[in-house]
């Protein structure tokens, strides 16, 4: 699937402005926006992709036992990341790594998760309402669109303030379009008309699937027959990605229900670090991929305003401090303590819970011959 | 006190559980103005409105998906599953993430989420209708699992489930939706996850829980009619499982039955005789035996009498146990 008239674009593969009919009315988002928005919108792209890579490396080198790289997606993710307002709830599938950073999660917290240490990484109350990555496909659209419908009951949203008014976004992939429990997502979105945006990456891949087996036609029409509005948008250009989830946002947070946007971009990496890519795709359909390249294209628009050299090398030794920390601070990560497993099974006392974690205490005590001595 | 059916006595401990806290809600299909298809819910949506008693889409796993998310936005649903054979499409919402989150999150969230389902034979209804995949669910940690057997546990236990921070399974023993029995309003005769003697005796202990307790309060009557004095033991909460008046029981009788409408293989039934024999083996005059519904898929419902057990093959059981 590649652009048709109907993706919303507004920064071209070239790097330049470019207006169509479709793109019109999302504008004003764009020009509302400030230089230093803009560069921030960089900053964010350059920065996660330098931790992506050096994840991927710590990978490599046994620190972790997974990595999920994002390489390719930051506009998708940045743009529609710097769309939400501070008030909103981000429910992200796992490859959302860009909108962690931007919601507050310290990426050490990631690497937590796929170094073994944890299940979870982060609180969400605590860090920007980004809530934690969900592993079984699709599931967690329900979740979104029930906290949605939480909002609703609560009369947190379509009061017709923008500051205060609450919505849900919720990421999910080509992929998971074809689990049942994101068609459930939205008959429920639909019937609850729930403040929420489906935000849908189009990645292309599903590990080693095509999204041609998955639809037959693009996926943006898909929610039409659940009346949900949707939109395509070129998810390798980050103003287009802002503006149009800043619009459907403001839509959601107003009361008018709910919205779907599928952002067409490419997994230029593997699914994840045990993936292999060169066994099922051309690197001919990669290479048309890399040549949309959304940092390079917004670098070039940057530097057709006027940004400079300087710039551009203090946000590349951004990303270099961060994978340095990243790395730095991966060797230092210690393993959980073994009643982490029973600990939070329940909130509240269990008896088989305290049974096994005593007999467990009991068992490697009795491998202390010193007599507990040491 | 006050002499009411289960389905009524469930449906005034939603009612109470409505009133008293306005983060309760109820959802499911049918529930609305229908009142559920066995009226459990009736008249509380014309009650406490559309809002806070939701018809939902009809869609299991879209309920429970949901109602976790309305429990992460602080509230405390109550979803209703229409028939034990029909929570199979919420099965991954419940095992993989209602029962983890609390998990995953270590300890920052909690799910106050409660699903009832009806559950059990004995109505001689369709496929899907008459199950009891209880077992299932207690293979899962980070549930809560009880069953009532008795119109007063039942108002009870509804409110305690709901006022639980961690999710409940609430399994309703369909046929005993209908006997009335009397429910003392003022105060709950045991906490949630309690096992409760409901008859003495000294020679043999029954066990079950929900609609199994009314056989074997029949057996026990005939037993002792024909002179043997039976113990029957309602465990009420499948997990977790109080052992202590179990075990109690079994050390005053040393002969345990342990009966359900489940099939036996890979069951609570046999998780109990496993813990039972490691626990108080040298007081068991017998083997823990157990009696159940077959190892077959619930069958057409003009065989379920056949099916599930009934007061003879739990006295079966009770003569082949005094025989050791």
């Amino acid at each position: 699937m590649s652009y048709t008239e109907a993706t919303i674009q507004i920064l071209s593969p070239e790097g330049s402005l470019v207006t169509s009919d479709a793109s019109e009315e999302y504008l004003p988002y764009i020009d509302a926006l400030s230089d230093d928005q803009l560069r921030e919108f960089h900053r964010h792209m350059v920065v996660i992709r330098g931790f992506d890579y050096e994840a991927a490396n710590l990978q490599r080198q046994g620190e972790m036992g997974l990595w999920v790289p994002s390489v390719g997606q930051e506009a998708a993710q940045v743009g529609s990341g710097f769309a939400a307002k501070r008030q909103d709830h981000i429910f992200p599938a796992y490859r959302e790594h860009a909108i962690a950073r931007i919601r507050g999660v310290d990426p050490i917290d990631i690497v937590r998760l796929l170094r073994g240490i944890t299940h979870g990484g982060w609180n969400p109350a605590e860090n920007g309402n980004f809530h934690l990555y969900t592993l079984v496909i699709g599931a967690h659209t329900l979740h979104a669109t029930g906290y949605a419908m939480g909002i609703a009951l609560d009369g947190k949203s379509g009061t017709g303030n923008p500051e205060t008014d609450e919505a849900v976004i919720v990421y999910f992939g080509d992929g998971s379009t074809s689990q049942g429990d994101v068609s459930e997502a939205m008959v429920f979105a639909a019937s609850f008309q729930t403040p929420q945006v489906f935000f849908l990456q189009n990645n292309h891949w599903a590990i080693s699937v095509p999204v041609s087996t998955q639809s037959r036609t693009p996926l943006y029409l898909r929610p039409s027959g659940f009346g949900i509005p949707g939109v395509q948008v070129d998810g390798n250009d980050v103003l287009a990605s802002y503006a149009v989830t800043a619009k459907n946002l403001d839509e959601a947070r107003s009361g008018a229900g709910p919205r779907f946007i599928e952002a067409l971009t490419y997994r230029i990496g593997a699914h994840t670090s045990s993936d292999d890519p060169t066994k099922y795709r051309l690197d001919s359909d990669l290479q048309t991929w890399v040549a949309r390249d959304p940092i390079v294209r917004f670098e070039t628009y940057l530097r057709s305003r006027g940004e400079g050299d300087a710039f551009f090398a203090e946000v590349q030794q951004e990303a270099d401090d961060l994978a340095a920390d990243i790395r730095r601070r991966t060797l230092t990560l210690e393993n959980p303590p073994a009643s982490l497993m029973f600990d939070h099974v329940y909130s509240e006392p269990h008896p088989l819970m305290a049974e096994e974690k005593a007999r467990l205490t009991a068992y490697e005590a009795s491998f202390d011959t010193n007599g507990g001595q040491a | 006190m006050k002499t009411m059916p289960m389905a009524k006595a469930i449906n005034a401990g939603l009612r109470k559980a409505l009133t008293e806290n306005d983060k309760v809600l109820l959802m499911g299909e049918d529930i609305g103005p229908l009142g559920g298809v066995f009226r459990v819910t009736e008249g509380l949506q014309a009650e406490f409105g559309k809002h806070r008693v939701m018809d939902t889409p009809l869609a299991e796993s879209g309920i429970i998906g949901t109602a976790i998310g309305l429990a992460m936005r602080g509230y405390r649903p109550v979803a209703e599953i229409q028939f034990d054979g029909f929570i199979f499409p919420g099965f991954n919402q419940i095992t993989t993430q209602l029962a983890k989150l609390t998990n995953r999150h270590e300890g920052q969230i909690t799910m106050p989420v409660v699903i009832r389902v009806p559950y059990g034979g004995h109505i001689g209804a369709v496929e899907h209708h008459q199950e009891s995949p209880e077992a299932l669910f207690a293979h899962t940690a980070g549930l809560r699992i009880v069953s009532p057997s008795t119109p007063n546990d039942a108002y009870w236990m509804i409110q305690e489930a709901i006022a639980s921070n961690d999710p409940v399974m609430f399994f309703e023993p369909k046929s005993r939706y209908w006997p009335k029995g009397e429910v003392d309003l003022s105060a709950s005769s045991a906490p949630l996850h309690s096992t409760r003697v409901v008859r003495e005796g000294t020679e043999v202990t029954l066990l079950g829980h929900g609609a199994m307790l009314s056989v074997l309060l029949e057996a026990a009557e005939i037993a002792a009619e024909e002179g043997t004095s039976i113990e029957v033991v309602d465990i009420r909460s499948l997990s977790p499982i109080d052992y202590a008046p179990i075990l109690d029981s079994v050390r005053k009788t040393g002969r345990l039955i342990v009966a359900s409408e489940a099939p036996s293989f890979v069951s609570i039934s046999s998780e109990i005789a496993a813990t039972v024999t490691e626990r108080a083996f040298y007081s068991l005059e017998s083997p823990v035996l157990r009696v159940s519904g077959f190892n077959t898929p619930f069958p057409p419902a003009k065989l379920e009498t056949i099916y599930l057990p009934d007061a003879d093959r739990v006295l079966e059981a009770v003569d082949r146990a005094l025989a050791y």
